[in-house]
């Protein structure tokens, strides 16, 4: 492998990780606030991809229709919360895991009902459907980069939200101590609320960006969720800093274990977390 | 409409009990019971769809005829097979232990078309398989009462290396998945290709179902082969097929695929698609009278347009039909069902075809380019394809 096809490849993993990262980061962040384990996840990186497929069919632009659906998911979020999640936080991982994979059923059959099984293609927006030509035959597509900035803003609007605000400091307040920050007069229930729908929006985003790339289809939330407890697992369960490393990680060794040692590339990523846990067994990041 | 064909089913089963059972000795009513078909297919899931399709063309098959087996009435028992291997052997066991088929219809999925191979040759029960490509069902764990009507998985991609080579391609990159579908879609890559005087220089390959292709596509546009040839259905041909066009890939070196990578998913793919050539048994637009007069009674039956998948089921059906007119529905005198059902010549939408003597269909495949969201035909890669059969041994 040369230079060029080097940094190629660099470019490729960094691209693959940010999109992990902001999969998994309402995965973490939902576990390290809630202590919630939610399997359901990638149903939500699912919805978000279905949303964006059918908003912008009906709606004619994929902007207006992943900022419809970023406010449809988040209230998809809050409803679900109301409704279940609320009532788990408490309870064993043991009821959350049974709770959260019947919902990946459930999510699945609605989909069937209400979309469909068919493949579907949501077309790139016109202002970012060029390609940057690199090599002589290979060009990069510019909603690639695109979708590497947005992953970029987001981790650090949620790094800033977590760690500058007022908002953040409740958030880390009840994680920390939940009776504690309770009498202290924070709403605990609210912030709860807030967070479980912040998840749920983060995972329909990280849908609805890649959607255009990654075709719409049925199932496609169960293929991203196990990388996303990898991501999850060797960041450190709850922690935001450690899920962005690890997704840097994953998409690292996924991509050059692809080209560099092909017949291993499937295994690599899982020994490459099996080596964490070893040296580290509460992953990267204790939180 | 179902109450109709209920009244139907059933003045002609009053119709079929007075004229014959009441008449003919004892040992022809016996058989005059109503043959017992059962449907182990995915009705749920990700295939879901392709398990409505083989069975709506099996029903139109025999309705076409009558809506009889060799002058019996039919009964109809469906399991969901959810493509769910570890569940293969229990669905299969619930249809012949449970309810007693005579001929069990499945599957999709070669994983669970395993579990159901185990079941038919422990228990003899006639099976037809009407999409499951997978190798051992017509070779090492061949069997006398088992049948295939669609393809083995490395027929379609045994095909397209010839029409490459023809094309002037002589040095090609292979990906596909790493399972038992991509690796046997390979191994008739592997030797058509070679066999035509073409070169694999790499192979390349991801785990099922992975779609993060970007970091092969880097390796592909490096190494600067004449053609990619590849094995991809579903969610995951579609991504792969706009991933490999936004790489600008598309249109320098050309791309080439098992016909199913563009079953099914050309319209998600869009335009990235578009000059995509394949090799495969059957095109929706496949131009001749046969095809025509199949594509209109599908439609006007169920109301969509049929597939590749309603072609094998509807296949399956003329098979059946064809066994047990030979036999006058006596399904149980095995030994003339199956050698009428080895004989079989089926007049298929896809073309005449016929069984090889592993059991698999010995058929023409067709090189298809995709324009303007279809699969045209553009020629025929391969006359009267047959599996190799590797390995059987019929006992």
């Amino acid at each position: 492998m040369d230079l060029p096809q080097f940094l190629i490849q660099l470019l490729n993993s960094v691209q693959y990780g940010l999109l992990l990262f902001m999969l998994a980061a309402g995965l973490t962040l939902i576990f390290g606030i809630m202590g919630v384990v939610n399997l359901a996840h990638g149903s939500f990186y699912m919805l978000g991809a279905y949303l964006a497929w059918s908003l912008s069919t009906a709606l004619g632009s994929l902007t207006l229709a992943i900022l419809l659906g970023t406010l449809l998911s988040v209230v998809f979020g809050l409803a679900l919360e109301w409704l279940l999640f609320r009532h788990f936080y408490k309870r064993g991982h043991l009821d959350q895991v049974l709770l959260t994979f019947g919902l990946i059923y459930i999510f699945e059959e609605l989909r069937s009902i209400i979309w469909g099984d068919d493949v579907h293609g949501v077309t790139i927006p016109e202002v970012l459907s060029a390609s940057i030509p690199l090599t002589e035959n290979l060009s990069y597509p510019v909603y690639r980069l695109f979708m590497s900035g947005v992953c970029v803003a987001l981790a650090l609007g949620l790094y800033l939200l977590i760690s500058k605000t007022r908002l953040g400091m409740k958030i880390r307040a009840g994680a920390f101590n939940r009776d504690m920050a309770e009498s202290l007069g924070i709403n605990i229930k609210l912030i709860h609320a807030v967070v479980f729908a912040l998840g749920v929006g983060l995972a329909a985003v990280a849908g609805m960006i890649a959607a255009p790339i990654a075709s719409v289809y049925p199932n496609m939330g169960s293929q991203v969720l196990i990388m996303c407890f990898v991501v999850v697992v060797i960041g450190g369960i709850g922690s935001v800093r450690g899920a962005l490393i690890a997704a840097l990680l994953v998409g690292l060794v996924d991509t050059f274990g692809k080209v560099l040692l092909p017949s291993m590339s499937g295994m690599l990523v899982y020994m490459l977390m099996a080596a964490v846990l070893l040296w580290k067994p509460e992953g990267l990041f204790k939180q | 409409m179902t109450s109709r064909r209920l009244i139907l089913t059933r003045s002609a089963a009053i119709v079929g009990a007075a004229s014959t059972g009441l008449l003919l000795p004892e040992i022809v009513r016996a058989q005059a019971a109503k043959v017992r078909v059962g449907f182990m297919l995915p009705y749920t899931g990700t295939f879901a769809q392709l398990g409505v399709a083989i069975e709506n063309g099996f029903r139109l098959a025999i309705n076409e005829q009558g809506g009889k087996l060799g002058g019996r009435e039919i009964e109809y028992f469906k399991v969901d097979d959810e493509s769910e291997p570890s569940k293969g052997i229990e669905n299969a066991n619930k249809l012949v232990q449970r309810d007693k088929v005579d001929v069990l219809v499945g599957t999709v999925h070669s994983g669970v078309q395993m579990g159901i191979q185990k079941v038919a040759r422990e228990s003899g029960v006639l099976s037809l398989i009407p999409n499951a490509g997978v190798h051992a069902a017509t070779r090492s764990l061949c069997a006398p009462n088992v049948f295939r009507t669609s393809f083995s998985n490395s027929q379609p991609t045994r095909a397209l290396g010839k029409v490459m080579v023809d094309r002037g391609h002589k040095k090609t990159v292979w990906i596909t998945w790493k399972y038992a579908a991509g690796d046997e879609a390979f191994e008739g890559f592997k030797e058509g290709y070679t066999a035509a005087g073409g070169t694999i220089i790499k192979e390349l390959g991801l785990p099922f179902p992975q779609v993060e292709f970007q970091a092969l596509l880097t390796e592909i546009a490096s190494l600067k082969p004449d053609a990619v040839a590849c094995f991809f259905a579903g969610g995951g041909a579609a991504k792969f097929i706009r991933d490999y066009a936004a790489a600008g890939l598309k249109g320098k070196i050309p791309l080439y695929g098992s016909g199913f990578l563009t079953e099914g998913v050309l319209d998600a793919a869009g335009p990235a698609a578009e000059g995509i050539i394949t090799t495969m048994h059957y095109s929706d637009s496949l131009d001749t009278p046969r095809n025509q007069k199949f594509r209109l009674e599908y439609a006007k039956a169920f109301r969509s347009q049929p597939d590749v998948y309603a072609v094998q089921g509807y296949d399956t059906g003329l098979l059946l039909v064809q066994g047990a007119n030979a036999v006058k529905g006596d399904l149980a005198n095995k030994a003339a069902l199956y050698k009428s059902l080895e004989g079989a010549v089926i007049n298929s939408p896809r073309g005449k075809w016929t069984m090889s003597k592993s059991h698999n269909p010995i058929q023409d495949i067709y090189v298809r380019q995709v324009e303007n969201k279809e699969n045209k035909v553009i020629g025929v890669a391969a006359k009267a394809l047959a599996d190799s059969g590797a390995g059987c041994k019929m006992t």
